[in-house]
């Protein structure tokens, strides 16, 4: 008997893979059966991307094997994932929007063949997996949907016996879901195994047939996910419930600063999202936080709230009670409104830029460093050196350019720059995102020490310790609604897992959940 | 064996200081080895190129009077270049300043008294501007690329300007030669010196340059639009919108060159012809450029860019040196200077 008869379709053992000091991947092992759907959920950099990009050979493990049917692989590449069986539809997909669908799928294959041949296999393809999709249509004309529907068709084409899918549903309507679903399903009892990313509870216990969980780069549980609860399985992506530190503090009971009210915003960027009806409020001394996975809409709600995006009508946001909506970054700063956003680069600050400039890049009228339109240089030294003092901004002084500061030193400038500003309200997007524990504190500290003084600040996270620290309140958004607000104190992390992973958002349902 | 090309870790300051230096001196030696080719006795060549319009009064004035406008179309393109704005229009906003401007001046053929000028002037950076505005709201709007509708005006307004002299514009008393009437002596910019053809345009166009220093270096407005080229989601960040950056820059080169435009019409020309310029909206890009969009940095360049028109002129007349020549001449004088400031930022290696 074939000894390899009965081997998994694809095993790892003790994958390993680092990036500098950072650790993505701590000896993972995963077992993948033929004809199983197997799920991988995990919270943001928990490592599931860099899992599977060695699987298709894009990333190569520092240590560990890849066994693909009971043998091991020696060299690996996504040319020989391709050959073997492996097939792989990337969340973002890149596509020729002014090229037909039959022309994108062969510029994807490595023997596309004569292309009347290859039209006719579409087609085939696509019928027999329901997946609609016209040969000669232009991808522009196509939706979303469809355009994933290439990348499957694309991979189908070389009989794939193991897909992966990342994130495949964050772009997909509820229909188109069930669709791929079914699609899924199909493959799957013809023998090809699937390997599923997503953060999507339901999702997978509706789909999936093992679940291999990852937090920190590390297995942390296999379980069949039809014998679990979108609660046990959040628990276990979370890590234990309550285990963090919270604050307890009662929300303050000041006056409402920064209000949203039922504020719709059409995506700006082609993979953006919708805000739908998002409502929130944050009082005087209140530190208020947004929890949610990356790619949720905390980009487009930051946007809006800085002025960086308009909302359809003044009543949308209020800032002190006074309707702000359709006045812009500037107007609302002068308000008393400052923020920090994410991207550090490019956004916060301009790189090639002094700090003495950087800090009069937001600072030019609340820290009065214009007079007559003409910029006050010294003034503006000056602001940038006590922004350098009070922080403790490592560099040799205001006329450093902002690149050649560490991320953190960076992060350091610009947090002070907005505070030192002294805002009513603040808007805060990853405040420590890739920034060391020491200044981490350092910007934790300042945060509170600001709604101490009365500023209502609104922090947008990805990292929920820091949200169970620093918040009173918080609520998660997931696909660009908002949950309704819990004080920190009630919920305990594994809660705010099932919101993430938009279990619901009715607060009784997840207490029947965790029950 | 290929070539990889490397950032160098920081140019060093002399290098930086060279750089201009080095790459004008390349360009005359490739132009007389370019001469020596051609069959010329090279050192002529240059002597009559780049030295011989430098001897006279009269030529100096001759050069002020070419480089005056390119320095102001140029100061005023450099703004939207420094923000990411590439107006290439700039031909088409000078005739339509000339345009507008003559044709009022044409309007009051009996008008009297200091308030004539300003007006004609007035309306000739309104002209330009009208031309800047259309790829504006192209631009803001519908998100069209001012590149291609800048241009493509150009072109529009020329043959614009032809119409009119070519028909309803055109003197009667003009012999049917394509040209309008003289503008009246209060409608036309008259010289400063008497044997000179210097105007007070002429101060104008090397005055706004330095204006234009200041405004980019230390006005908010300048800080603005050097953001904007630098980091756009800065900008927007800042609340320095995308869209009001689009119309300051445009409007700024549109007007000036509006300017420009019916400096020439009113000042050495007199009255509207169907080339108001030899493509001064054209070169002023180069001098942007060569100028490394600074405004003080434009104005040698402008003054360099006439004297390769004019020494063009000389070299024709006295040595017969074909006047594609001082086209060649401006190439390598744009050619130079750019790849040098690329070797002093990168460095090229081979690699086996």
């Amino acid at each position: 008997m074939d000894p390899q008869a009965n081997a998994p379709r694809l095993e790892l053992r003790g994958l390993t893979r680092r990036f500098g000091a950072a650790v993505a991947n701590q000896s993972v092992n995963l077992v993948v059966q033929p004809g199983e759907i197997h799920a991988l959920p995990g919270e943001n950099g928990a490592g599931k991307s860099t899992l599977v990009k060695m699987v298709y050979g894009v990333l190569r493990p520092d240590e560990g094997e890849i066994l693909w049917q009971g043998k091991r692989l020696a060299a690996h590449d996504p040319r020989i994932a391709r050959k073997i069986g492996i097939g792989m539809v990337f969340q973002h997909f890149s596509l020729f929007d002014a090229m037909t669908v039959l022309e994108n799928v062969a510029l994807g294959l490595d023997t596309p063949g004569p292309m009347p041949e290859l039209a006719a296999r579409i087609r085939e393809v696509s019928a027999a997996y329901g997946l609609p999709l016209d040969p000669a249509r232009e991808v522009h004309t196509l939706s979303v949907g469809e355009r994933q529907r290439i990348e499957i068709v694309r991979c189908l084409l070389q009989s794939p016996r193991l897909l992966i899918m990342d994130e495949p549903t964050s772009v997909l309507t509820p229909g188109e879901v069930e669709a791929l679903f079914e699609t899924l399903r199909r493959l799957a009892a013809q023998g090809c195994s699937i390997l599923y990313i997503s953060h999507k509870l339901d999702e997978i216990l509706a789909l999936c047939q093992t679940a291999t969980v990852l937090r920190a780069g590390r297995v942390v549980g296999t379980c069949d996910p039809r014998r679990e609860t979108a609660a046990s399985l959040a628990r276990m992506m979370m890590g234990g419930d309550g285990a963090r530190p919270t604050r307890n503090a009662p929300p303050p009971r000041g006056r409402h600063r920064l209000v949203l009210d039922a504020m719709n915003l059409a995506a700006g960027t082609p993979h953006g999202v919708d805000l739908r009806g998002v409502t929130l409020e944050v009082r005087a001394g209140e530190i208020f936080g947004i929890a949610g996975i990356a790619g949720n809409g905390q980009t487009e709600l930051f946007a809006a709230i800085s002025g960086e995006r308009l909302a359809a009508s003044p009543n949308h946001v209020l800032i002190d009670e006074l309707p702000c909506g359709r006045l812009g970054a500037a107007r609302r700063r002068a308000l008393g409104l400052c923020s920090v956003p994410e991207q550090r680069n490019g956004h916060a600050a301009v790189p090639i830029f002094s700090l003495s400039d950087n800090a009069l890049l937001t600072g030019y009228r609340r820290a009065n460093l214009v007079r007559n339109g003409i910029i006050r240089p010294g003034a503006a030294r000056r602001f940038a050196e006590r922004i350098i003092d009070s922080y403790r901004v490592r560099c040799t002084g205001p006329a450093d350019a902002a690149a050649t500061l560490s991320g953190g030193n960076l992060q350091k400038f610009i947090l002070g720059r907005e505070v030192l500003q002294n805002p009513g309200v603040l808007v805060v997007s990853q405040p420590t995102w890739g920034v060391d524990a020491g200044a981490g504190a350092q910007i934790h500290q300042a945060l509170l020490s600001l709604a101490e003084q009365g500023a209502a600040v609104l922090v947008i996270s990805q990292d929920l310790d820091e949200l169970m620290a620093l918040s009173h309140r918080l609520s998660v958004l997931h696909v660009g609604k908002l949950s309704a607000p819990h004080a920190t104190g009630e919920l305990t992390a594994a809660e705010i897992g099932l919101l993430m992973g938009g279990a619901s958002a009715e607060p009784t349902d997840i207490v029947a959940h965790a029950a | 064996m290929r070539l990889r090309v490397e950032a160098r870790q920081a140019p060093s300051p002399m290098l930086n200081a060279l750089v201009p230096a080095l790459s004008v001196f390349a360009t005359f030696l490739a132009s007389g080895v370019l001469f020596a080719i051609m069959g010329y006795p090279a050192g002529r060549a240059l002597y009559a190129f780049f030295v011989a319009p430098l001897v006279t009064m009269n030529g100096w004035s001759e050069l002020a009077l070419k480089a005056g406008p390119l320095a102001m179309i140029a100061a005023g393109l450099a703004t939207g270049f420094r923000a990411g704005i590439w107006n290439i229009g700039a031909q088409g906003q000078l005739t339509m300043g000339a345009v507008a401007g003559g044709g009022v001046a044409l309007a009051l053929p009996d008008a009297q008294g200091a308030w004539v000028m300003p007006l004609v002037c007035s309306c000739g950076i309104a002209g330009g501007m009208a031309w800047g505005a259309v790829p504006a709201l192209l631009r803001t709007r519908l998100g069209v690329n001012e590149i291609l509708t800048s241009l493509m005006l150009t072109y529009v307004a020329t043959l614009l300007l032809a119409a009119l002299v070519f028909g309803p514009w055109k003197d009667p008393e003009g012999y049917s030669l394509p040209q309008s009437r003289m503008f009246s002596d209060s409608a036309t910019l008259a010289p400063i010196f008497a044997r000179a053809r210097l105007t007070a345009g002429t101060v104008i166009e090397f005055l706004v340059p330095v204006a234009l220093w200041f405004a980019m270096r230390h006005a908010l407005v300048g800080f603005s639009i050097r953001t904007a080229g630098a980091a756009p989601a800065a900008a927007g960040y800042a609340g320095f919108g995308e869209q009001r950056v689009v119309w300051i820059v445009l409007m700024a080169g549109s007007g000036l060159a509006g300017l420009a435009g019916i400096f020439e019409a009113a000042g050495p020309i007199g009255q509207l012809i169907p080339q108001i310029t030899p493509g001064y909206g054209f070169t002023a890009i180069i001098v942007a450029f060569l100028g490394r969009l600074n405004p003080l940095g434009i104005i040698p360049a402008a003054l360099l860019m006439a004297l390769s028109y004019i020494g063009g002129d000389t070299a024709q007349v006295s040595l017969g040196i074909p006047n594609g020549a001082a086209g060649v001449v401006q190439g390598l004088l744009l050619l130079f200077p750019l790849s040098a400031d690329f070797l002093a930022r990168n460095r090229v290696r081979v690699v086996a």
